[in-house]
């Protein structure tokens, strides 16, 4: 096509972190007046790409042109002065201050030019003025914790817009907004193409893509795969593109040992400080149970009250047709359960920590000789699990902040098999791990059924949950909603169930 | 007001005693100190009289510099335990340049006192530089607050007792001690207000328009909040952070300038464990430690409050001993309290 109307294109960009390839030269082109979809899975190198544009990561090598001109930004502020902006996943505010405080930070309107002195009438005029265009009705004086995420990712939404910006990103906007906020959020872009921005719009949601997109990009492992207008697409076209092999290959098969023995029974778990209501559910002998929901269903929130993570406020927890009180994890750990948690980098591994250290953790009564630890006894255990979940790493004494995203989770795996657990709870098993390590996560998941083990595992990624699974409940506005044969069930009828509460 | 009451009104009586319950939680320190003053007033009904409640106000003034320079430390999420070796460097360097021309055992010789204006510009300017020593550590090399603030302490420390060679330097000239600092601005019946008192008033008032109304305040906040999002959001968050800490030592570094004028002399023990008070002060004043809150409002609130406490307890007879213990737990109160708020719940 005309190549004026080629605002964006980035070439051969590549970005390495210790231990994973993120990007191996990908590339990217946006036409003024257009929006780009950027598809790929979890791990495809999409947010890396648009960092490296928004000068957030420095890129190793690649050339990055604006309307013709070659850029390198060093900051975010270089990036928006130079009309690039970019909704970030990850919500970055300064949850303290006022709305308009976080829509102007980095740019307050002043009094008097040059001098340092806030308008604050100015600022509020601003605002106003930018939320109106936007049909948006927020309180510019609200304190941003006090609202909902929504209304927060609106916020969000309207400063990248308030830039006048020739190329704006949406990272996963509509992951946290309620369907007539996708609405709203749809003829804001349709505006936006109309001025003649680049949109590049990031999503997993493959309707969103359909409808809004005019061209779509897909990555998979850090490289580009194809670049096809949007009208050509279908959802299985673009799944084989991300995928790179058909469908039926992305799972093991299913262990299907299942006993008729219920091992745990959950009944009317109701959480104190969270939403979790009225949680009623069983788990039997080797069988794997998939919980499904949106964001903030409630699905965390379910296997941190079974943990004792979380105050409970009334509900009771059966194992083998005991009641169990499971008052903390500690408590937890002694009755036979594990918990993986979400956040891997947050709340899973010890990053400073090496892996013999990360390994033993939850289980280091077993490795005393007399008052003391055996460093023998603790080598011994963290090999043998080393062994057993496939770990690749040079050592027992490498830091685990060294190790591939995959790696890291299966040490949490040894970490926990170590316990000796009956149930495993998972939360996200495979969140931020590469595409081939997922497999063999599933694997493990499966190995772990077969041998007798019972696991409940929490995804946002619907095809694992089907694939990995043999029944599913399905969470929504706190509450479980239904339960669905994994065998026998439709992304519909998940979604459908998934919206009962919400 | 009101449309809180009647908010108030619209809740439940299970959830109204809750609410009450929060109202108290929220306002124990100021609620605790007030009856504790109650209790003061008392015992011995001197404490609330003229003399006594200028006298109050009037160390208040003297503390409060400080306590604001170093607020502006805990809104950016640290801390800053140089303050009061600061003040107690600057207190020498600004005695020797303005003892009498003829004192005795006088430090420089041959030069009479110099003009007030300077010293002050001076003694901030010295302030100043620990500060950016202490906010380039913290932003450049990402060091905690504790440590690049304690190792700056004691090398200010360090090199006061080198220079000064620990001496003590006192007739200060008059246009510095009684015409400047400490002369009456006004008496309230026989009691007399002193000046510094209105110079901290200046003071206070220019630090709420920077905290308020200025790019550097607003970004001082969002820093302290997020600092990831202020970077993103284009911030320059190095320079913001050694403009806060360059800041606070010029505050403190004026403390020090107050303080040798006030007390008459300068000493090697002058400004010994100010900051631990000042931080007190602040905490109380609801500047929270999780960082991004705070007023100027509070840090006044919190710095009257802590000199209540010690002046009530100098009225009791307590002793000075105690007085640490008494700071201590009120600090850990305080502290306390104010993580409540912020603390999720799980």
């Amino acid at each position: 096509m005309e190549e004026q109307n080629v605002l964006l294109r980035m070439e051969g960009i590549c970005k390495s972190f210790p231990g994973v390839k993120a990007l191996d030269n990908a590339q990217l082109t946006v036409k003024a007046g257009t929006v780009h979809a950027l598809m790929g899975e979890n791990g495809a190198g999409k947010s890396t790409l648009m960092k490296c544009l928004f000068g957030i990561y420095s890129k190793d090598a690649g050339h990055i042109y604006l309307e013709g001109k070659e850029i390198e930004f060093k900051s975010s502020k270089e990036a928006l002065d130079n009309g690039v902006a970019m909704v970030h996943q990850e919500l970055n505010q300064a949850l303290k201050r006022t709305v308009m405080d976080n829509l102007w930070l980095g740019r307050y309107p002043k009094v008097v030019k040059h001098l340092p002195l806030v308008s604050d009438k100015q600022s509020y005029a601003d605002t106003l003025r930018v939320f109106n265009e936007l049909g948006l009705k927020v309180n510019p004086r609200q304190v941003m914790s006090t609202m909902p995420v929504s209304q927060r990712q609106m916020v969000e939404i309207a400063k990248a817009v308030s830039f006048n910006s020739k190329i704006i990103v949406f990272d996963e906007p509509t992951s946290s907004l309620t369907e007539t906020e996708v609405e709203h959020l749809f003829q804001i872009i349709d505006m936006l193409k109309k001025r003649g921005c680049g949109i590049v719009y990031i999503s997993h949601k493959m309707e969103e893509i359909l409808r809004i997109s005019d061209e779509v990009t897909v990555m998979r492992d850090g490289q580009w795969v194809a670049t096809r207008p949007a009208k050509e697409l279908t959802m299985e076209e673009i799944i084989r593109l991300m995928v790179g092999r058909p469908l039926t290959n992305r799972f093991p098969p299913k262990s299907g040992n299942i006993s008729d023995q219920d091992i745990l029974r959950v009944e009317g778990l109701t959480a104190m400080y969270s939403h979790l209501k009225d949680a009623s559910f069983t788990l039997k002998r080797g069988e794997i149970l998939g919980v499904a929901g949106l964001d903030s269903s409630g699905r965390t929130e379910l296997l941190e009250n079974i943990f004792g993570n979380a105050t409970r406020k009334s509900g009771k927890i059966y194992k083998d047709g005991h009641l169990v009180a499971n008052k903390n994890p500690k408590d937890s750990i002694k009755n036979g359960f594990a918990l993986l948690t979400e956040e891997r980098r947050a709340t899973g591994i010890l990053g400073i920590l090496n892996i013999r250290e990360n390994t033993v953790i939850s289980s280091l009564k077993k490795y005393k000789s007399g008052p003391l630890l055996s460093d023998k006894k603790m080598a011994e255990a963290t090999s043998k699990m080393i062994n057993a979940m496939h770990i690749k790493t040079p050592s027992q004494k490498t830091k685990i902040s060294a190790l591939s995203g995959g790696n890291q989770q299966k040490v949490i795996f040894g970490r926990w098999m170590l316990t000796s657990p009956d149930i495993l709870l998972l939360d996200e098993p495979t969140r931020g791990i590469d595409v081939g390590a997922k497999y063999e996560i599933y694997e493990l998941i499966q190995d772990l059924a077969k041998s007798g083990k019972s696991v409940v595992m929490v995804s946002s990624e619907m095809p694992e949950l089907l694939g990995v699974c043999d029944r599913i409940i399905v969470m929504s506005g706190g509450r479980i909603a239904g339960e669905v044969d994994a065998n026998n069930t439709s992304q519909e009828e998940i979604m459908t169930l998934a919206a009962k509460y919400a | 007001m009101s449309e809180k009451l009647e908010a108030y009104k619209a809740l439940p009586a299970k959830e109204k005693r809750h609410a009450v319950v929060n109202w108290i939680l929220d306002h124990a320190m100021i609620i605790i100190i007030l009856l504790l003053a109650i209790y003061v007033q008392i015992q011995k009904p001197a404490f609330f009289s003229v003399p006594s409640l200028v006298n109050i106000l009037s160390l208040t003034a003297a503390r409060l510099p400080m306590a604001l320079g170093v607020a502006g430390c805990i809104v950016l999420a640290g801390t800053d335990l140089s303050g009061g070796r600061v003040a107690g460097m600057t207190a020498f360097v600004a005695a020797i340049l303005l003892q009498k021309a003829d004192a005795n055992g006088k430090i420089l010789t041959g030069i009479g006192p110099q003009p007030l204006i300077l010293v002050i510009l001076l003694v901030m300017v010295i302030g100043a530089i620990v500060g950016l020593v202490n906010g380039y550590c913290m932003g450049k090399f990402k060091l905690h607050p504790f440590i690049v603030t304690l190792a700056t302490q004691m090398i200010t420390y360090g090199t006061y007792l080198t220079i000064s060679n620990s001496k003590q330097v006192s007739s200060l000239d008059t246009s510095y001690t009684t015409s400047f600092v400490t002369h009456p601005l006004f008496k309230i019946g026989t009691t007399s207000v002193m000046t510094y008192v209105l110079l901290s008033v200046i003071l206070t008032a220019l630090m709420w328009v920077i905290w308020n109304k200025t790019t550097f305040g607003k970004n001082m906040f969002a820093v302290g909040s997020n600092e990831e999002a202020a970077r993103v959001s284009g911030v320059n968050v190095l320079a913001t952070i050694v403009g806060v800490f360059m800041l606070a030592g010029a505050l403190y570094g004026y403390t020090g300038f107050v303080e040798a004028a006030r007390l008459g002399s300068s000493t090697a023990t002058l400004g010994l464990n100010y900051e631990s008070d000042a931080i007190a002060a602040v905490v109380i004043g609801g500047v929270s430690f999780v960082g991004g809150t705070g007023r100027i409002s509070g840090v006044i609130l919190g710095v009257f409050m802590m000199q209540l406490i010690m002046s009530g307890m100098t009225f009791l007879g307590i002793s000075g001993n105690v007085t640490y213990i008494i700071k201590g737990a009120v600090i850990l109160f305080a502290c306390i309290l104010d993580m409540r708020k912020y603390r999720a719940k799980k």
